[in-house]
């Protein structure tokens, strides 16, 4: 069983992460569960999504909770601190490299932590990646969601191809090339 | 074949394999997905209605005229939509109808937590409540058959974790359901009084017998295993139960209402300990109690917010409860009004002349938080309107020169318009803005009856907002563009002050819908004195550095607000 959590900021594109994951799990014959997050938080605020997928017992609830994720796929460096708590005492953290500013910062109501990254390499293992920087070189800052993909593949059960036929599953053919590329950037981020 | 689908799309799924033929909704999350994936399907006629009541009245009409039909909303709307439905229990169906209704407990996106199952026993509607993408499938093609096999519309409540959830999903064929015949029944579909006495035995008369059914409908089920404990459930708390407690015994009630006496007597009795597990109210665990089985439940999980499973696991196995996940000292990140959002403007002008803002449900109500802090009310869809009536009208002209109500173009049509009338038929002197987007915007980007586009993104017929004014008497109405501060400031001092009621519209398309964003500005260090005038808007895009302000090019849409604020002509196109 594999709990991940994808935390970013919404317009990020973390639900496009989790259905490629979604797609997979499913694809390999495992039961999975993704919690999506619709509505107010999209326009720019905290997003959490939940994947978990299993070949041996059964999922009831679709959340993740703290203590429990394997993995935690941050798209921003914030988030990632902030989500530090779901993360069991082994479990991974890759984390995009990306500030974005909350508003509270920005109207000076409080501070950006500067510490924020070495906070998350002190409390988890950590992986760090410049995604938005590597998805730009493949064509799209866009992707760097699948370049995130890409890292965390390295951490499940699943080939390079299973992932390439997921993301061909879950994007527009005109975006597959960038995206496929996005991956095995990614997949071979050392 | 299976498929990976969210509930909401499960939903849309199970409604094209039951044979619906007419599907209407308003959007709203977490039910939004439900009507845009219906609309998939071109066996089913489906539409975006201005609201829920003419949802709930359109199924009607269909199902009375033969066709199953589908009505989707989220709890709220259900309120909006409770004058038909209340007395749509009475008059029955012909063929099925079922209205989905999505609860939000926890209030991810929404204004309050109530529970849908509590105005469907008000109603005396049955309902289901599922809890996975499979049951939202399998267990809507059976409300139909409750739908009926009782001559009911049916409740089908969903929760945030279901509906936007996707979960494994066993595909089926679409079964074909002829037309069923139409035939006039005054006694039955014409709610006067004399008639509705025969109705209202009747829904007594049906409610009891589908009681007793529920005892052996099979979607009420016990899982039988350890029997020191038991527990009572359904919807996404069964999930969290059976992850808490797994050895448990369980009664899952999939259908909510009405309750199944003697199987929940048969369960208490063959348990030790009796649990009531339920998100939201203790809709199950009054009942129980009041049937004089000893149980407990909201004592030990309370009425707040979602369940979860370790919440539950602390109550019974003295797990550690999990902290709250905002750890003190991380800045929290609310939502924000997007780069290039017309509202921005428009909330920096009713700020800078110290409006009282009578807003509405939308992204526009995120005005309400810093830095630009411009609302004083939202409370349900159309409030503004009326509450801004009733504060000139308590107050006085005074009062009226000095309050604005705010609502979207989506909002005004949905239950703005009887607002505005009133305005102009009890004399108002007030001050009506409509920030006009060309979208429903918070719920991802909806047609709606004033863009001029249906759910297909067909070309259709456009309200025209100017014309309706006129139509209702209203002298005074003004088009101006919010990106033009200036022009929108003098707009809106003029008609603030003015002695007559008039309609101020703010347009401009929703910076999401536009597809080519402007050239990103930039700020020239050497002109900027960091004076903090551009931060007052609250744009994402914009951020303070040691020397002034920087401008991320790859959230920056080129609106040029910052640059009007500007005193200096610092922030410039980039070249």
């Amino acid at each position: 069983m594999f709990n991940i959590v994808i935390v970013g900021v919404g317009g990020q594109g973390t639900l496009l992460a989790s259905k490629i994951l979604g797609q997979l799990a499913m694809n390999n014959g495992y039961d999975v569960r993704v919690s999506e997050v619709h509505g107010m938080s999209q326009r720019g605020g905290s997003v959490v999504t939940y994947v978990r997928m299993s070949n041996d017992a059964p999922l009831y609830s679709s959340i993740v909770e703290q203590g429990q994720a394997d993995i935690v796929l941050a798209f921003e460096n914030l988030e990632a601190l902030r989500a530090l708590p779901y993360l069991k005492p082994d479990g991974t953290m890759v984390v995009n490299t990306q500030q974005i500013l909350p508003m509270p910062v920005i109207t000076g109501a409080t501070k950006y932590p500067v510490d924020c990254l070495e906070r998350v390499e002190a409390a988890a293992k950590t992986i760090k990646i410049n995604a938005v920087e590597i998805a730009h070189e493949c064509g799209t800052y866009r992707a760097a969601n699948v370049v995130l993909m890409g890292v965390c593949a390295k951490m499940l059960p699943f080939s390079a191809d299973e992932w390439h036929k997921a993301i061909e599953q879950c994007v527009k053919p005109k975006f597959l090339e960038v995206n496929i590329n996005a991956f095995d950037r990614g997949y071979n981020f050392k | 074949m299976k498929k990976l689908l969210l509930g909401n799309e499960a939903i849309a799924r199970g409604a094209y394999e039951a044979g619906v033929r007419v599907s209407s909704a308003y959007p709203g999350t977490p039910s939004t997905e439900i009507n845009e994936n219906v609309a998939t399907y071109p066996e089913i006629y489906s539409e975006w209605a201005p609201n829920e009541k003419v949802a709930v009245e359109v199924a009607l009409g269909a199902a009375v005229s033969g066709a199953r039909s589908l009505a989707c909303m989220k709890h709220v709307g259900l309120n909006v939509a409770a004058d038909p439905f209340f007395t749509a229990t009475y008059t029955g169906v012909n063929a099925g109808m079922v209205v989905v209704v999505a609860d939000d407990p926890g209030m991810h996106s929404s204004q309050n937590e109530q529970d849908t199952r509590m105005l469907a026993r008000a109603s005396h509607a049955p309902v289901l409540d599922p809890s996975s993408s499979q049951e939202c499938k399998d267990f809507l093609k059976i409300a139909y058959e409750i739908s009926e096999k009782y001559d009911t519309p049916v409740i089908f409540r969903v929760t945030t974790r279901i509906a936007h959830a996707r979960t494994l999903v066993e595909l089926e064929d679409r079964v074909e359901l002829p037309l069923r015949e139409y035939n006039r029944d005054i006694k039955k579909y014409v709610s006067m009084p004399a008639n509705m006495i025969g109705r209202h035995l009747y829904v007594e008369e049906r409610e009891r017998r589908l009681a007793e059914d529920a005892n052996t409908l099979p979607i009420n089920k016990i899982e039988w295993a350890d029997r020191k404990v038991g527990v009572i459930t359904s919807g996404a708390a069964y999930n969290y139960v059976k992850e808490a407690m797994p050895n448990a015994s369980v009664l899952k009630l999939g259908l909510a209402y009405p309750m199944p006496r003697k199987l929940i007597e048969e369960f208490a009795k063959g348990v030790e300990k009796l649990y009531v597990i339920e998100d939201m109210e203790p809709f199950y665990e009054d009942t129980i109690k009041a049937w004089g089985i000893e149980c407990s439940g909201k004592d030990l999980t309370g009425v707040q917010g979602e369940l979860f499973a370790r919440k539950i696991a602390a109550k019974f196995d003295g797990a550690e409860e999990a902290g709250p996940m905002n750890t003190p000292g991380i800045p929290a990140r609310p939502p924000v009004l997007c780069p290039g959002c017309p509202h921005r403007g428009l909330y920096h002008v009713l700020g800078k002349l110290k409006l009282t803002v009578c807003s509405d449900i939308g992204c526009y109500t995120l005005g309400a938080l810093p830095p630009l802090s411009g609302v004083d009310t939202c409370v349900c869809m159309g409030a503004s309107i009326g509450m801004a009536h009733g504060m000139e009208k308590a107050r006085g002209h005074a009062q009226a020169k000095k309050t604005v109500a705010v609502l979207g173009d989506s909002t005004f049509c949905h239950s703005g318009l009887t607002g505005l009338l009133n305005m102009a038929y009890n004399r108002s002197v007030g001050t009506v803005i409509v920030a006009d987007n060309s979208i429903t915007g918070m719920t991802g980007h909806q047609n709606n009856p004033a863009n001029g586009y249906d759910i297909h993104g067909e070309p259709t017929t456009a309200l025209n907002l100017e014309k309706l004014c006129e139509a209702m008497g209203i002298q005074h109405v003004r088009i101006v563009d919010p990106f033009d501060l200036k022009e929108l400031e003098k707009v809106v001092r003029e008609e603030t002050e003015r002695e007559e009621l008039s309609v101020i519209i703010s347009r401009r398309p929703c910076a999401l819908i536009v597809k080519q964003p402007g050239v990103s500005f930039v700020c020239d260090s050497e002109k900027c004195r960091n004076c903090g005038m551009c931060m007052k808007i609250g744009c994402p895009a914009i951020r303070k550095t040691e020397t002034g302000v920087a401008v991320d090019p790859t959230q920056c849409v080129g609106c040029g607000l910052c640059a009007q604020l500007c005193h200096f002509g610092a922030l410039n196109p980039e070249a």
